[in-house]
């Protein structure tokens, strides 16, 4: 089937475009880009966009789809369904399953599902170690060529420093970047949130911002003795964007994202004891959330990423201190992006679609990915500026319902996912 | 004038003016503790059940004991006997609690904001007995009233609270407490064990006793939990005692007319010297009458006559 998108504006920022345009895909592909396609001729599907906005497909490089291990809390056909939604037509997942994607059999078994019961692209991340305990090397070559992105332990951050010297050593052969999950796990005790005057005022204990810098600071030294792609992980604190943006300063190839959660919500959403609010890295200071958005404004942080992280009703509806950390974001991304980042002038539409797109796909070297250029894959995001929503759980495509998101009008919202040409999305069904 | 709102989870969200009513109306009710027989009707028929998920053998029994002097069934209970150890959650036991028509819910838990949670799910009054580091509210109004009893009032007032700033809910809730009515509050102790930020709470830190004890008129000391030492956050008890320790000595630089007090249970020799606990300023055992006359004003106040919250009939 071919399709036509007739008339939308159409923002490329990998071609510097943003025009009233068509946009024809077939066989799945980008065919031609331009002013009054003709396709009369064609069997052809149409797409009215006028007063729509027509974006490459949004591509979100943080993703938790928890299979195998965790359908409870989401699956990959659930987890592609929600990228979906949010008008995502590319993510990539963590390997902090059960079990840790630490080997061929699992990438391949993510790749298989995904092919089999996913809507969107699915890009496999592997462990940096075996089971991500931090002690000994993943089989790295192995999963690379079996088509893992990139390699991370997220969740567990790699406290040996030589080994992870070791890991962007040899991440190195394979140019794969190495996500890094920031942490130093005795900083944090038993910290449930960000600590400071909110932590003492809710009696909750605190999370040091230092706990996340100094492990920023670390690996930045050892991309630098390595050589190594380095990116770090969600991005929460000022002495972080500082400690990236001077390792960018030095040509390091050094890279960040930073999450919706991060740049929207301060650690005073907290005050409610609502688990939804309990994410790691936790959310900030009011200074530090400022200090995340002049990252993203100045390039210091290159993308932006949702660190989407279902979990079961049961497991949040607890106690604070009870709960597993995370938020889901994949539905509420777009929305949020384009209310605290676009709409206040921090980003424009160009530059915030470039976080979602052309960056990513540069970054994690995804070919043929993140921008309409004729002979890429046809994945499009279509926006209805128009369209406004409240967040409601009952309409959301993930299993999980752990968002602090819920009952917030966000505007802007994605209507159309098409993912190499098929429509995935229509008017905001699956 | 009552009590217009369901719950008291903390002292943060009440007015000076709530907080003077719920002491003005523990006057009476330690009258009713002090005669010979301590029995009123005023809750006949209200269920209140103490759930407590943390041991406490104080705060349960005053609890207790104030919804027996008012006539309320009461009944306890506690994680080791309860279907916590069966694994069911707050939201079920809160659930099981509603459906058996409880009024009011005194809850006991190791985790802040717990209480808050519980009364989202919950019709009945929820009373927070002490919600991990969060907040102590009527241990807080113990203290106020046992203050205000002794020195008149509370305005004006300098009141040093001594010790484990960190983990204290008793501080926090005096520091919300204390502030509203004009007292000025300073904390006192090592800095690891000191809340971050504490003084945009509107308490003065100090890391040395002397200092902080300077003309003080009322003096808290905290209980430190010796645990703590295990966790590296001190050295060792003895050096605690010996730099944080209150004693006859070290209160010499209070006000003369200084009240001493201590939230129970006591490590005598730790945080307070024994001469100290036993002076003629420790006020410790009227904390613990007080106590219970604080906790049937609550009671009243909020299930047992005239809030508007409570169906009539």
């Amino acid at each position: 089937m071919n399709l036509l998108i007739r008339g939308g504006r159409v923002v490329d920022p990998a071609n510097n475009m943003d025009q009233v345009a068509d946009i024809y895909i077939t066989n799945g592909k980008i065919a031609s880009v331009g002013a009054q396609i003709d396709v009369s001729r064609h069997d052809c599907e149409v797409i009215d966009a006028q007063g729509k906005w027509v974006f490459p497909g949004f591509i979100d490089m943080h993703v938790h789809l928890r299979e195998p291990g965790y359908e409870a809390k989401e699956t990959i056909a659930t987890g592609t369904r929600a990228a979906a939604r949010g008008g995502f037509t590319s993510v990539a997942c963590m390997p902090n399953t059960n079990p840790v994607i630490d080997n061929r059999a699992l990438v391949e078994f993510v790749k298989a599902k995904a092919l089999a019961e996913g809507v969107v692209h699915v890009f496999p991340i592997g462990a940096i170690t075996k089971g991500s305990r931090g002690e000994e090397l993943a089989e790295i070559g192995d999963m690379y060529q079996a088509g893992a992105i990139a390699i991370s332990d997220d969740g567990q951050p790699v406290a040996n420093a030589q080994l992870m010297r070791l890991a962007m050593q040899y991440a190195m052969m394979f140019d794969i970047p190495i996500i890094s999950h920031c942490e130093d796990k005795q900083l944090v005790a038993d910290g449930v949130m960000n600590e400071g005057y909110c932590s003492t005022l809710f009696g909750l204990r605190g999370i040091t911002r230092a706990a996340e810098e100094i492990m920023v600071a670390r690996d930045i030294l050892l991309a630098e003795v390595t050589g190594a792609k380095l990116h770090i992980a969600h991005v929460s604190t000022r002495g972080s964007v500082e400690l990236v943006r001077m390792a960018k300063k030095k040509g390091l190839r050094v890279t960040a994202e930073a999450t919706p959660h991060h740049f929207t919500l301060t650690e005073e959403a907290v005050g409610n004891y609502d688990t939804s609010t309990k994410v790691n890295p936790p959310l900030r200071s009011a200074e530090d959330v400022q200090a995340v958005k002049e990252g993203l404004k100045d390039g210091t942080i290159d993308i932006i990423a949702t660190d989407h992280a279902p979990h079961t009703v049961e497991e949040k509806d607890v106690e604070y201190n009870y709960a597993p950390f995370g938020m889901i974001g994949l539905e509420t991304a777009w929305g949020l992006i384009y209310e605290e980042l676009v709409e206040k002038g921090i980003l424009d539409l160009k530059e915030a679609v470039a976080k979602l797109t052309v960056r990513p796909a540069a970054i994690f070297g995804l070919q043929g990915k993140g921008s309409l250029t004729v002979g890429y894959d046809g994945d499009i995001t279509i926006i209805d500026p128009a369209l406004e929503e409240t967040v409601n759980p009952d309409n959301f495509a993930s299993k999980a319902r752990n968002s602090a998101f819920i009952g917030r009008r966000l505007k802007a919202l994605p209507v159309y996912t098409i993912v190499q040409g098929k429509i995935v999305m229509n008017n905001r069904t699956l | 004038m009552s009590l217009n709102r369901k719950d008291l989870l903390g002292l943060k969200d009440l007015t000076a003016d709530e907080i003077t009513l719920i002491l003005d109306t523990a006057e009476p009710m330690k009258e009713i503790i002090q005669r010979q027989i301590k029995k009123v009707p005023t809750m006949r028929g209200k269920a209140v059940v103490n759930l407590f998920y943390e041991p406490s053998t104080r705060t349960r029994t005053s609890f207790e004991l104030a919804g027996k002097y008012m006539s309320a069934d009461t009944i306890n209970i506690s994680t080791s006997t309860s279907s916590v150890v069966k694994g069911e959650s707050l939201k079920d036991t809160a659930k099981t609690i509603e459906v058996m028509g409880t009024d009011v819910v005194i809850l006991r838990h190791p985790v802040a904001g717990a209480p808050h949670i519980l009364a989202r799910h919950v019709s009945a009054s929820v009373i927070n007995a002490g919600d991990g580091a969060h907040e102590h509210p009527t241990q807080a109004l113990l203290d106020m009233y046992t203050i205000r009893e002794k020195k008149g009032t509370l305005a004006g007032l300098r009141v040093a609270i001594v010790g484990d700033i960190l983990h204290s809910r008793v501080a926090r809730s005096n520091i919300f407490g204390l502030t509203k009515m004009g007292s000025e509050v300073r904390v006192v102790g090592p800095a690891t064990l000191m809340a971050p930020e504490i003084e945009k709470m509107g308490a003065k830190p100090y890391y040395n006793l002397e200092e902080g004890l300077q003309d003080a008129d009322v003096v808290m000391v905290l209980r430190l939990q010796l645990e703590r030492q295990q966790k590296g956050l001190f050295p060792t008890i003895r050096e605690y005692a010996r730099i944080f320790g209150v004693t006859k000595d070290r209160l010499k630089v209070a006000s003369p007319d200084v009240i001493v007090m201590h939230p129970g249970p006591m490590n005598r020799g730790v945080e307070i010297a024994p001469d100290v606990a036993d002076s003629v300023e420790a006020v410790i055992n009227e904390q613990v009458t007080n106590g219970v006359a604080v906790r049937m004003a609550l009671l009243y106040l909020l299930a047992g006559g005239g809030n508007p919250h409570e169906p009539a009939n």
